[in-house]
């Protein structure tokens, strides 16, 4: 395992090249101007030259480049033009609140799609069958700040369930000290309890709204794997062999189901840290999704470049874990490395 | 018969519905093996035999209804009784092996647990001592170092071992009936022997039944104590093996021994049978489905199927049969 983890990590090293150039590139075609936007409306020509030359603006590309990398190998992502912060810092805080948001999004969509496609695939035809085929057309067909706004309206505004929409914490909480980022994590090893509920409701729309975006392709995924796996040869065996039917369901049939619905979990995790953007904004999420649009916006490419760049990073290593993963279930993948 | 059947199928019948219609997959199919003998079911692909086979493990698929019949393993009706009461006996008391066991098995699971699954299942083993049963039971079957063996998946090891486990997931539990639905289909000549021999020794080990379907009927000639012959779906002729083979009376029968290569015949001499099976979808279907190709045709085989004779010693579902 540890030659194939090494192995794995060895061949991402192309892959980050590429999207440091990419992203460098892309940054530069970009329509505006940074030095024009950072002086302001006001700004003579002379000041935005100045201002163009403070930043190195004025550059050749390949020069630009290589101070780009230099930093970067620094651990520098520059500094963002509208707050002046370093973009390493803003995105070291911003990051865990977006990933917490992400990752029990994924947990909640997991915990009815996985169970629903199973049910699905095992009873065709019947009512759990079409009620999963209604809740993924649903699911997809709703888009996420749609899904966002109505859950607000209703548990907030109208039942009165949630808290506003404010953030990662109520206006009178305060975080649990920095260890992971996670304030569900940090608040239970400091041993908060009222920090843990106070996040986890603050939480629960949100992750809802993400998990309901990310239902259908998790749900339509588990129920055809499950559908092809329990007409195959194998689970004939097990049902001639008199298992019982959880054993030949779950034991037999779902794990070698599982594989195809991890490389969807896979994917549905890129798209939710996409889709992030639009839930961080119904429910004013410090992520960093919104950090990245405002970035955009305002043409400074220091936070897009680093937005992109972490998110590459974070996909290279979603993308090994889910290897190491399938290593771990199907002893033929094993056999690659 | 003098010995006591270990399982009797009493007219059988199964449809499935499909999209272009029901497919009327078996009618009147009945059959028995006593205990300690092998019954062949020999036909054509699309016969039959699988079907009759899955329909009384109770593993047809959901498209696939039994409309009648009795399947009696000792006391209990498999068609009639429980999923339950079928779950319990099926691996217990009648297993199944199938054909291309490399697909047969689970692939991302030891060999070694396959059977432990079994085990702990039918043969009242502790869940501690299966492994240990396990590795006994994969050098039953031949298997050498079975310890290492036991830990192997089944994309490890070759074909004709993976047939070896299935036999040996199959026969974990001492049923008293096996079917092997063409054992040796994907197995090369010499494996194929071997996995035969492998199946006949454990058999007469503990006396068992063995129901075994192939396409081949020099296979089920060798190996059979009797062979039952099915066309389209219906059992045409059920004789002990040299009596079939001395005298075969239904037409289809003569011509499938005549179609059957022969080490000492020349090609030319091979017999192709002419025709192919009906559409079993088919609304007008004959009531012997072997009508249309048959040239032995009478009007009387326009009308109905002759009824099963009393003694069922030698059955022939013919109103012309060859003397």
């Amino acid at each position: 395992m540890p030659t194939l983890i090494l192995k794995r990590l060895v061949m991402t090293i192309p892959s980050l090249i590429g999207v440091v150039i990419v992203t460098f590139l892309l940054t530069r075609a970009l329509p505006g101007d940074p030095a024009a936007y950072f002086a302001g409306p006001a700004a003579s020509t002379e000041a935005i030259e100045q201002i163009r030359k403070s930043l190195g603006l004025d550059q050749p590309l390949p020069v630009q480049f290589v101070d780009y990398v230099q930093a970067l190998v620094r651990g520098d992502l520059g500094t963002s033009l509208t707050t002046g912060q370093p973009v390493a810092a803003e995105i070291a805080a911003r990051l865990p609140a977006s990933a917490e948001l992400t990752l029990l999004g994924l947990l909640v969509s997991m915990a009815i799609a996985v169970p629903l496609g199973i049910l699905a695939a095992t009873r065709p035809g019947s009512m759990i069958d079409h009620a999963c085929r209604i809740v993924t057309t649903a699911g997809v067909s709703l888009p996420v700040f749609f899904t966002g706004l109505i859950l607000v309206y209703v548990f907030y505004y109208l039942l009165g369930w949630a808290p506003a929409p404010l953030g990662r914490l109520g206006i009178f909480d305060s975080p649990p000290p920095t260890i992971t980022g996670f304030y569900l994590i940090d608040s239970l090893l400091a041993g908060d309890g009222t920090t843990f509920m106070a996040s986890l409701k603050q939480l629960a729309l949100p992750a809802l709204t993400l998990g309901i975006f990310a239902l259908a392709p998790i749900a339509r995924m588990t129920r055809a794997s499950m559908l092809a796996v329990l007409s195959s040869d194998f689970v004939r065996t097990a049902r001639a062999c008199g298992l019982a039917s959880y054993t030949v369901v779950v034991t037999y049939a779902f794990r070698n189901a599982m594989l195809p619905v991890i490389t969807t979990l896979g994917m549905v995790f890129s798209f939710l840290l996409g889709a992030n953007v639009l839930v961080e904004k119904v429910f004013a999420w410090p992520g960093i999704g919104s950090f990245a649009v405002e970035a955009l916006i305002a043409s400074d490419f220091a936070p897009v470049q680093g937005f992109v760049l972490t998110m590459a990073v974070l996909y290279v290593a979603l993308n090994l874990a889910i290897d190491l993963l399938y290593g771990l279930i199907d002893p033929r993948a094993r056999m690659d490395a | 018969m003098t010995a006591v059947p270990a399982l009797v199928v009493e007219d059988l019948a199964v449809e499935f519905r499909t999209r272009s219609g029901t497919v009327r997959a078996l009618e009147r199919v009945s059959f028995a093996v006593p205990k300690g003998e092998t019954l062949a079911i020999v036909g054509e692909s699309g016969s039959g035999k699988s079907v009759t086979a899955y329909a009384v493990m109770g593993i047809l698929d959901p498209a696939g209804r039994i409309t009648s019949g009795r399947a009696m393993l000792g006391g209990l009706d498999l068609l009639a009784a429980s999923a339950d009461q079928v779950a319990a006996v099926r691996g217990r008391e009648i297993a199944m092996i199938f054909q291309n066991p490399r697909t047969a098995l689970n692939p991302i699971r030891t060999v070694g647990q396959q059977i432990a699954d079994v085990l702990i299942r039918h043969a009242n083993v502790p869940r501690r001592e299966a492994p240990g049963r396990a590795v006994e039971l994969l050098r039953d079957v031949g298997i050498t170092d079975p310890a290492r063996r036991a830990k192997a998946y089944p994309f490890e090891m070759s074909g004709g071992m993976c047939q070896r486990v299935m036999i040996a997931i199959a026969l974990a539990a001492k049923p008293s009936v096996l079917i092997a639905d063409e054992p040796t289909t994907g197995l090369d000549v010499t494996t194929q022997a071997v996995i035969m021999d492998l199946i006949g020794d454990l058999a007469r080990d503990i006396g068992m039944a063995t129901i075994f379907i192939t396409h081949d009927l020099a296979l089920a000639a060798q190996r059979a104590d009797r062979i039952v012959v099915m066309h389209a779906g219906h059992v045409v002729e059920n004789a002990t093996t040299a009596e079939l083979f001395a005298r075969p009376r239904h037409p289809y029968t003569a011509e499938l021994i005549a179609a059957t290569p022969d080490a000492a015949a020349s090609l030319a001499a091979l017999a192709s049978i002419p025709g192919s099976l009906p559409d079993l979808r088919r609304l007008d279907l004959p009531p012997c489905r072997y009508a249309e190709r048959c040239p032995r045709r009478l009007g009387d085989c326009d009308a109905a199927l002759p009824a099963a004779p009393a003694i069922p010693e030698h059955v022939v579902a013919c109103w012309n049969p060859l003397s």
